[in-house]
């Protein structure tokens, strides 16, 4: 007889494994695509005009010429004891490069997380209560407006209106250590305002729709049969019944918050990830891209594990088996 | 006399619907019924489907399911006129006033609150009383009902209880606020006889304990006589006749309400079995995959040619299970299976074309069981070209011979299913089947979803069918109404076992087992005092043990 664990608990393990084996997966196939790329990196320091005796005796000290196998889990093995290796252009220690600017892109999105799911979650139980009257038009409309405008155009409009015409906060979003939290929070002010433009209809929208298939239910019926008041029955009975899919949607764009607001960080100049990792593709800095690609892919694959559990504990039939 | 406390006057109910492919129509539902109920008595609505019969139920609390509303009348709640109240009023008058009790408990149970917390929810939101005073109550009910373990019940998720208990939750929830009106909309209608009597008998004591009104709505006339004081029978959204319930009994006075209390007078004449049956089952076990029990236990029974073996039992007896051993959905673990002289591959995939042609299935859900966008002719034109190759005008000929038997003229074969009533849905699958010119025909459930004179009409087809084709039926039904009016032979099934097997006399004759004897027991007969004397007489056994 094995050990008898609770079977949520076990679901979360097994939820995690998964990660840690897809965390894997993900790790090959960043070496392999690097690794696809024409060129090496003995080639890229070297540039085009170095002679063939410079690559050999470079990719020799380099352990290029070693088996791709063996060369991966160099790299593994590396990036397990935190050794994400030297940068090619300017040979500074990778990790601590990445730490830095992870730190900026995390502060970002968690201010950018914490105005816009609340937001959108509450626009999406009241485009739900009064679905297909004015309310629900006014939110649809606004919010597909800010989601149709290209990041870049509404990063524009939005330092116009709020550096020239109503003069509070500047175009640039610098932050460097030693700033007071409240001084970081005004610097990164408007890039937070465009990031919530853009996410915030996708994840009211789900939210709607997903309140509105569970609001067809038998149950919801006994709800108003039972006098009970049309928000009360969104909050109390409907909303608890949709968690999963609007969770999942949530999470999505909470990975995109991390992963995928480059475009934001170059208009207002905020000093990221992102940013750090599109500047050392162009200058072919491939140990730096190796690591950036793996911190987004664990950010990714963690948030969609915490995204999963989530769903699992909000499943009753899962919390309280028979 | 004391002003009653509801007072239907006129009432007329409207709603749109959108045939396929033409214009939406407004269509009336109820042309003007009116009837009054007094304080503490039970009002049985019965009529078909269609009817109006919960529509009405529902107008006790302005409540228009889907596009259904109230176009023209008066309801008076307590002296006041409820379709003129405002939101606010109507919240107070649902919940403190008039409750709901719904047909299918399991889906009107909100999945991800505990029941007490629902069964509360009217008392504590609409401020009747305090969340202790509201828990004792609820608790009071779950004890009168017959909950188990009433001071813990609450506590638990509708998915861990079963439906008998849950529609007895849903009792509870509707008399938890002491409302003056209780409408019970079907509420035995899903459950297993067995422990549909349980239920019936806890509702009909909550409701002469807290002297509360109620609406009983229901298409069983046998199960509304044992609870109401009057009856009023319906149909298609107009009063046919209202009286006493013993009045509505013992002497019907309109031919439609004669015709429901005789439903189910079907004479059918026991055959003898044959020394060669078409369907052969020994000593066959199954399981489902990943599980580790056997939900078919050492099963062995014969269906004989030109007859109809009735299988009976309650939900998960395993009677479905059965179906799909036979058509080699489920592949048996153990045991043989012989059909027609030969005997049958375990897996469906397996089998030869003539075996499959052979053996049809006809389902419970008529609608679900045909492609919304096929028209008649198609659906059963599809077994004639598959198994015969027919086209053309030898297929169309066929089609209309097949329309004939199941009495439906050619006029229907460019229909589609959503045009067609129930029982007209049930026939064309029947047709289907029979285009195969099959030597058996599994039944499962068949009757099941049709109000009782068009399960009736289908059942006087099948025998029909049976003695013009002489195809063999495998009846699954829990309804032992069915069995009597159809089978020659009869197996009772219990927890994946065949605990009584034999011809339909030696099977309905006593001495019963105590399954047995349960089960029959529990069918409600057409008179009055039967839920009682049935009670009384358990009880008496019980305490005897």
């Amino acid at each position: 007889m094995g050990v008898r664990i609770h079977p949520l608990l076990k679901l979360v393990i097994q939820r995690l494994a998964l990660g840690l084996l897809l965390l894997l997966v993900v790790s090959a196939v960043i070496f392999l695509g690097v690794e696809a790329l024409p060129g090496d990196t003995a080639q890229a320091i070297l540039g085009q005009s170095a002679t063939p005796q410079a690559l050999a005796n470079l990719r020799e000290q380099m352990g290029l010429n070693d088996p791709p196998l063996t060369r991966y889990f160099d790299w593994l093995g590396g990036v397990l004891t935190g050794d994400l290796g030297k940068s090619l252009t300017n040979g500074a220690d990778i990790a601590q490069a990445i730490g830095q600017r992870l730190g900026n892109t995390l502060f970002l999105a968690a201010c950018a997380a914490v105005i816009s799911v609340p937001l959108a979650l509450i626009l999406g139980l009241i485009a739900a209560r009064y679905a297909g009257k004015w309310p629900d038009k006014v939110i649809s409309a606004i919010t597909l407006t800010t989601i149709s405008l290209p990041e870049f155009v509404a990063a524009y409009f939005v330092i116009y209106l709020l550096t020239q015409v109503i003069p509070l906060f500047q175009p640039v979003a610098m932050v460097f250590p030693g700033m007071s939290f409240g001084a970081k929070l005004h610097a990164v002010a408007l890039p937070v305002i465009v990031l919530v433009m853009v996410v915030l209809a996708h994840m009211m929208r789900m939210t709607r729709a997903a309140i509105l298939n569970v609001m067809q239910s038998a149950y919801i019926e006994t709800a108003e049969l039972k006098g009970v008041r049309p928000m009360q029955i969104i909050w109390r009975h409907a909303f608890p019944n949709a968690i999963a899919p609007i969770v999942s949607v949530v999470v999505l764009n909470l990975a995109y918050l991390v992963v995928g607001v480059v475009v934001v960080e170059v208009v207002f100049g905020y000093n990221a990830l992102g940013q750090f990792l599109v500047d050392h593709v162009t200058k072919r800095d491939l140990p730096v891209v190796q690591a950036v690609g793996l911190v987004f892919a664990g950010v990714y694959i963690m948030l969609n594990i915490l995204a999963d559990v989530i769903a699992i504990f909000a499943n009753p039939r899962l919390r309280h088996p028979k | 006399m004391a002003e009653p406390l509801l007072d239907v006057r006129n009432l007329k109910i409207g709603a749109t619907v959108y045939p396929p492919g033409e214009p939406p129509e407004d269509i009336t539902i109820v042309h003007g019924v009116s009837f009054t109920l007094e304080k503490g008595k039970v009002l049985g609505l019965i009529g078909e489907s269609g009817a109006g019969k919960s529509t009405i139920g529902l107008s006790s609390m302005a409540f228009g399911r889907g596009g259904v509303r109230i176009t023209g009348g008066e309801v008076f709640v307590n002296g006041r006129d409820i379709l003129k109240l405002d939101h606010g009023g109507l919240r107070k008058l649902r919940g403190d006033e008039v409750t709901y009790v719904a047909q299918s408990a399991a889906a009107s149970f909100n999945p991800a609150k505990t029941l007490m917390e629902q069964v509360i929810e009217t008392c504590l939101l609409h401020g009747l009383c305090d969340r202790a005073e509201a828990e004792k109550r609820a608790v009071t009910f779950f004890k009168k009902l017959g909950l188990p373990n009433p001071e813990t019940f609450g506590n638990r998720y509708p998915h861990q209880v079963s439906g008998g208990q849950l529609q007895r939750a849903m009792t509870a929830m509707a008399l938890c606020p002491k409302p003056d009106l209780v409408v019970f909309d079907e509420p035995t209608t899903a459950l297993d006889v067995t422990t549909q009597i349980d239920v019936l008998a806890a509702i009909k004591e909550a409701i002469r304990d807290t002297g509360v009104a109620a609406l009983y709505i229901t298409h069983d006339l046998a199960v509304v006589a044992q609870v109401s004081d009057h009856i009023m029978v319906l149909r298609h959204g107009k009063k046919v006749e209202y009286g006493t319930t013993k009045q509505i009994i013992e002497d019907p006075h309109e031919d439609y309400t004669r015709a429901l209390v005789s439903v189910r007078s079907i004479e059918h004449e026991e055959k003898q079995p044959t020394p060669k049956p078409v369907l052969k089952i020994e000593n066959v076990t199954a399981r489902y995959r990943g599980t580790n029990f056997d939900v078919l236990k050492n099963i062995s029974v014969d269906l004989h040619p030109g007859q109809t073996l009735a299988v009976v039992g309650e939900s998960g007896s395993g009677k479905s299970t059965l179906a799909r051993v036979i058509t080699g959905l489920l592949p048996p673990s153990a045991g043989r299976i012989t059909f027609a002289g030969r005997e049958l591959s375990r897996e469906q995939t397996a089998r030869k074309r003539d075996d499959l042609r052979e053996l049809q299935m006809i389902y419970q859900m008529a609608d679900v069981a045909m492609n919304p966008r096929h028209t008649v002719g198609t659906i059963i034109g599809r077994p004639l070209e598959f198994y015969f190759g027919l086209k053309g005008d030898a297929k169309k000929k066929r089609i209309q011979e097949l329309l004939d038997e199941i009495e439906m003229g050619k006029g229907f074969i460019d229909r589609y299913p959503a045009e067609l009533s129930g029982g007209q849905k049930q026939r064309v699958c029947i047709a289907r089947a029979l285009a195969a010119k099959p030597k058996m025909i599994i039944c499962d459930e068949v009757t099941s979803a049709l109000d009782p004179l068009v399960a009736d009409g289908i059942l006087k087809l099948l025998l029909n069918l049976q003695k013009i084709e002489h195809v063999a039926y495998l009846f699954i039904t829990h309804d032992l109404a069915t069995v009597k009016a159809i089978a020659d032979s009869i197996a009772v099934m219990y927890r994946g076992q065949v605990v009584r097997y034999g011809s339909k006399s030696d099977v309905l004759a006593p001495p019963f087992d105590d399954y047995t004897d349960l089960l029959l027991s529990s069918v409600p007969e057409m008179r009055l005092g039967w839920l009682e004397e049935v009670i009384a007489h358990r009880k008496m056994e019980s305490a005897g043990n």
